[in-house]
């Protein structure tokens, strides 16, 4: 495997510029020649899929949903970043990449890393033009907050329903296209495989969810915007359904997968209250703006929150980080979340959160306007757990929530199969080690809308005029009979336990040896005990019903024998970097003070692995991070 | 502090295809901590469903967050089940007690059939999106976002309607099957706004007749309103009957400059 990132050359600041400008164009009506498929309908999809239509190639977009309005981007709640300086308080284009770079923990491709800085303007301006109501002032321009890892504010918001405006933005564009017949919507069809002829990627095989149908589509290119993988940890704020068998199966096929240890913990979700939990839900960021988060110094503590006294309180991200506070990174605030909990000052009756308490902010801003900046989420927090914020503090505690790995990508977020693009959380790109809030959404609609379109462009006008392979190659037929034989060997094992039954005790295992805190001996550990559960479901799994007719049993089962090879990668993966960084923190590797510990003489790289046949046994490959601008630095919030 | 829920009898719609002779399956829960979620028992139901070799009950659902807008479910009767604006997945055991026997049923309405058990088919609300639900603004023609300012009450309308998660609570709560709300909703959330003006009232005729082709016709029970997750006003239909009467003038004056 060759990983060359194709970083044009020339300043780091009109790199992207002059590119746009050298990259070869495919001809207005030639476009209409080109088949495009988009897998997913995120923002990434949706937004790629829409733009792909507006050009005039022919895009034919899948979901797994019933509409392309469930994508769990929808569910992000707090913000999207752009360079605009609405507020004049120093922000840049070159503040914005800074601050992501050293956000992500230097591990992160500068070049692709200014580029979305760049692009960051356009898109807040392009979803306000769709009618994306966005937070405003009473002057009628629009509001900014700010957000952690940043010292400017630059997050534009829509309540705390960010998500679901962009989302549902991105879907209006879509489903004008949608309309209009530019682009085909195949909804309730799932990917389970890439197709590769001729050392490109010719298609994929796809299964009917409604009638278990498998069948291929061919295309000049794929691009996969499928998500993140953090439901491997079974317990995530993700949805239900999000999964890596889309990115999965296109790394069994050859696709490199950088990084799988980069996963990110969010610090504000609402802790674990029984075994049987399906989910967690995250409580934005952005209460970390109004909120301080505390825990009683007492272990022992048993009085309610309001009755500790101000002095037996440990408000710790103040005491640790003055500069940042409350507003420190995600990943430097979470494991001072583990630290105080695993300390035994965890609150609640598990004891297993701290403390984000509004009585100050209610006292400095008024109820009113609290209630205004929070509502919604502080309606969601007494929903889920039948308390109210307003008379006692949230109890919060880190979860699962954003993967920064996924599949590598070069400066054109093609894969290292030729023809096959990835876009948004499922690739590896933009974050590094570590992703800042409010970014994700930024970088999910940089791809689709302001990237992947152009950059799309120079590989197809090589096949221009030239006839590509059809579903009834070989190929195809080969795959499909593959993904049909796959099917049905899950519903033939007879076994005794239901897929969630294996998801639960594998989300156990990464949780417990590659979550927030990992060390030699525990990623060891793990790496045994997967493979023994893995072959325990491949031996024991029962699903009930058919193959020819809706069952979501099935669809699970498939997608949670891919996360067992995963989990394998993501535990490999950290076990060979010998570091901390980001996300990603070694125990081993900490000073004095338990902050995280790079090592850049020995890994300022990617790490893309290779399928070799043997999930135990990929093929490590590597990137060097060169660094022309951005000096490395320890990272420091205090 | 969390308790215990004992002897819960639960009545659930099974039905093995559109085609399917629909039946009432009873099925008991000894106990649950009320600290669960109503999809959470479901869950619990379903793994032990498939132990016993029995299929599972299919349900649509995913973010659990009540954003995404695929969970469904009549639960009692009701869209969504008992609480107010809550949807299904947001719906804790501790709004029901011991002994409590809850019937479950898929949403009910002409335009959404019914898929299998308790999931229907709500592809109508993507076609009445599809015909006028959008702002054109192709990618990269965008003028700077602070050149039209847009007074803040007029945003925080738009707003409140834009919150719509398209789960079709709306439909399932009205006697008629109608889907005003959720095609309102949409109307009212872009012709508010500045940008959306332009095709204000191409936008309306065609949503509205869209939405025709499919559901029943308003007649302002205010069902919808009440099942409403997000708890959208029914006002926004005043401003669809407004805006499509105008359209309908509007159109006519065009018609006879031709």
């Amino acid at each position: 495997m060759t990983l060359d990132p194709r970083v044009p050359a020339g300043d780091l600041a009109t790199k992207w510029t002059d590119h746009k400008f050298n990259m070869r164009l495919v001809n207005p009506n030639n476009k209409r020649k080109f088949e495009v498929i988009v897998v997913g309908s995120g923002l990434a999809g949706a937004s790629a899929a829409a733009t792909m239509g507006e050009l005039g190639y022919k895009v034919k977009l899948f979901t797994f949903h019933d509409s392309p309005r469930r994508a769990h981007s929808i569910a992000a709640q707090g913000g999207i970043n752009a360079a605009k300086n609405y507020q004049g308080d120093g922000d840049s284009v070159h503040r914005l990449f800074y601050d992501t770079v050293k956000g992500g923990d230097f591990r992160a491709r500068e070049a692709n890393v200014h580029r979305l800085a760049e692009v960051s303007v356009n898109i807040i301006d392009q979803m306000v033009a769709q009618g994306v109501p966005f937070a405003r002032e009473y002057g009628g321009l629009l509001d900014n907050r700010s957000f952690g890892g940043a010292q400017v504010s630059r997050t534009f918001y829509a309540r705390g329903q960010t998500g679901q405006q962009l989302l549902l933005g991105a879907y209006q564009q879509l489903s004008r296209q949608i309309g209009l017949g530019n682009v085909k919507l195949w909804n309730r069809i799932e990917m389970v495989d890439v197709v590769n002829i001729d050392g490109r990627c010719a298609g994929i095989v796809t299964r009917d969810l409604m009638t278990g149908e498998v069948r291929s589509h061919a295309a000049h290119a794929v691009v996969l915007a499928t998500g993140g993988y953090g439901n491997a940890f079974y317990l995530s704020t993700n949805a239900m359904a999000c999964n890596v068998t889309a990115a999965w199966r296109a790394h069994r096929r050859g696709a490199g997968f950088a990084n799988p240890s980069y996963t990110q913990i969010h610090p504000t979700c609402i802790p674990q209250a029984d075994e049987f939990q399906s989910k967690l839900t995250l409580m934005s960021e952005s209460l970390r703006n109004d909120g301080r988060i505390w825990v009683p110094k007492d272990p022992d503590e048993t009085r309610p929150a309001k009755d500790v006294p101000e002095d037996e309180r440990d408000y710790y991200l103040e005491r640790i980080y003055p500069s940042f506070g409350n507003r420190a990174p995600r990943d430097v605030s979470s494991r001072a979340a583990k630290r105080a909990v695993d300390a035994g000052q965890g609150v609640g009756p598990l004891k297993n959160g701290v403390y984000l308490d509004f009585a100050d902010a209610i006292e400095r801003l008024g109820l009113d306007t609290v209630w205004e900046r929070y509502s919604n989420l502080f309606e969601m927090y007494e929903r889920i757990t039948g308390e109210d914020p307003r008379e006692m503090p949230m109890r919060i505690y880190p979860a699962s929530h954003y993967t920064m790995g996924g599949l590598w990508v070069d400066y054109e977020l093609q894969t290292t199969i030729p023809g096959l693009f990835c876009a948004g959380e499922a690739n590896f790109s933009d974050h590094g080690a570590n992703r800042l809030g409010a970014s994700a959404l930024m970088q999910g609609l940089s791809d689709g809308y302001f990237v992947l379109p152009y950059t799309i462009a120079p590989y197809l006008s090589d096949l221009l005029n030239k006839p590509i392979p059809d579903e009834s190659h070989d190929a195809f037929t080969a795959a499909e009979q593959e993904a049909r034989d796959r099917y049905q060997g899950y519903i033939d094992i007879g076994g005794t336990k239901g897929p969630d039954h294996f998801h639960r005790k594998l989300g156990q295992i990464i949780w417990d040896y590659c979550g927030m805190d990992r060390t030699q001996v525990g990623l060891e550990k793990a790496l045994a005990e997967i493979p023994a559960l893995h072959a325990e479901f491949k031996k024991d799994l029962r699903v009930t019903g058919d193959g020819h007719s809706l069952n979501q049993t099935l669809e699970k089962a498939a997608r949670v024998d891919d996360f067992f090879e995963l989990g394998m990668l993501m535990c490999k993966d950290a076990l060979v970097r010998e570091e901390s960084c980001g996300g990603h923190f070694r125990s081993e590797h900490q000073t004095d003070e338990g902050e995280a510990l790079r090592n850049d003489d020995d890994f300022a790289h990617v790490t893309a692995w290779e399928w070799s046949g043997d999930p135990s046994n990929p093929i490590e490959n590597r990137e060097p991070l060169e660094y022309e601008v951005v000096k490395f630095a320890t990272r420091s919030y205090k | 502090m969390s308790h215990t829920l004992t002897n819960i009898t639960l009545k659930v719609w099974r039905q093995n295809g559109p085609e399917g002779q629909g039946r009432f399956e009873t099925h008991q829960i000894p106990e649950i901590s009320d600290e669960a979620s109503f999809l959470e028992m479901l869950d619990i139901l379903n793994e032990r469903l498939i132990e016993e070799g029995q299929e599972a009950i299919v349900f649509d659902h995913d973010c659990r967050e009540g954003i995404c807008g695929t969970c469904s479910l009549m639960i009692d009767g009701q869209a969504h089940g008992p609480q107010k604006g809550t949807a299904t997945c947001q719906l804790h055991m501790r709004t029901f007690d011991s002994g409590a026997e809850i019937v479950i049923e898929p949403w009910r309405a002409t335009a959404f059939p019914i898929i299998k058990d308790l999931m229907v088919d709500r592809a109508p609300f993507d076609r009445i999106v599809e015909a006028g639900g959008f702002i054109t603004a192709p990618t990269g023609g965008a003028p700077d976002a602070n050149l039209i300012p847009i007074p803040k009450p007029v945003s925080d309308a738009a707003m409140d309607n834009a919150a719509c998660i398209g789960c079709g609570a709306c439909v399932a709560a009205c006697p008629n099957g109608a889907a005003s709300l959720f095609t309102s909703a949409k109307i009212t959330h872009l012709n508010l706004l500045p940008q959306g003006q332009s095709e204000r009232f191409k936008r309306t005729e065609a949503m509205v007749e869209t939405m025709e082709e499919y559901f029943g016709s308003c007649t302002n029970h205010g069902e919808c309103s009440s099942a409403c997750p997000k708890e959208i006003s029914i006002d926004s239909i005043a401003v669809m009957n407004t805006d499509y009467r105008k359209s309908k003038l509007k159109n006519r004056k065009s018609l006879s400059r031709k």
